[in-house]
């Protein structure tokens, strides 16, 4: 299965994929840390911290290469099994806060996920573009191609 | 100060914007040329070709009597690659979310 990714506002990224398992499923894999921990990082390790309640504060802490990579946030709304908002927030560019609305939808056993993430800022949004662009200098027109199929 | 960045999203969000885009990927046209590839006015194409170009997302060059619109890969590249990026993380993450999944069907 592949991602759909779209921006939609100059202020949002969103991202649409679909699995073949109920929808309470997938929601508790996005909201349960013994679920968390599982996949995302990416098979690499994983901490996790999570108060889910409205408020609650989280925290994973992925582990690759001898180097640590810290993300925080906290749980804004909570509406089981349809969807939650938490903010994001990785520790290195801390005060970059990111609100991110996660939504699921299921259809034939099959769950959808779609996530809207909303940047505080323009600044913001750029600052991610800018580190995008210093990570991903050498890529080639393809990467154009693909986006621009993608979008239309 | 206008930042170079801004804009080029709104550009994007547009989907006859896009398929304009998409079009000069494959090589330079007119506004005349474009406006037959698409249902819409001549006057539309150039309201669209007017947001483009203040995005820096395209220029337009006369040759001869003949004005052509030519796409500026760097804005939309910095984009794309983001958006790549972005894509390929999270694609690693629900790829392993997946095999994740398969495995909590095989334990009863």
């Amino acid at each position: 299965m592949s991602i759909a990714i779209g921006t939609p506002t100059d202020t949002t990224i969103t991202m649409s994929r679909s699995f073949a398992a109920p929808r309470d499923l997938v929601f508790a894999c996005h909201t349960q840390a013994e679920h968390i921990r599982h996949w995302w990082g990416r098979g690499n390790p994983l901490d996790v911290d999570l108060d889910f309640s409205v408020g609650g504060k989280w925290r994973f802490v992925e582990r690759s290469d001898g180097q640590e990579h810290a993300f925080r946030g906290e749980f804004r709304e909570i509406d089981p099994p349809a969807g939650f908002t938490w903010t994001f927030e990785y520790e290195p560019m801390a005060g970059h806060i990111v609100v991110e609305r996660y939504e699921f939808t299921e259809d034939g056993g099959r769950t959808t996920v779609t996530c809207t993430s909303t940047f505080d800022s323009r600044a913001d949004r750029d600052g991610m573009l800018q580190s995008g662009m210093e990570n991903g200098a050498e890529e080639s027109y393809r990467a154009l191609d693909a986006y621009l199929v993608k979008l239309s | 100060m206008t930042d170079p960045i801004d804009g080029v999203f709104a550009a994007l969000a547009d989907p006859t914007r896009r398929a304009i885009l998409a079009r000069l990927a494959t090589s330079d046209a007119t506004a005349g040329e474009l406006a037959a590839a698409f249902p819409i006015t001549a006057q539309a194409v150039s309201k669209h070709l007017n947001v483009l170009e203040n995005a820096g997302l395209i220029v337009r060059t006369r040759e001869a009597q003949r004005r052509h619109c030519r796409i500026v890969p760097g804005p939309l590249r910095t984009v794309a690659t983001w958006a790549e990026q972005y894509r390929r993380l999270w694609e690693e993450r629900y790829d392993a979310l997946d095999g994740y999944l398969e495995t909590l069907k095989e334990t009863p």
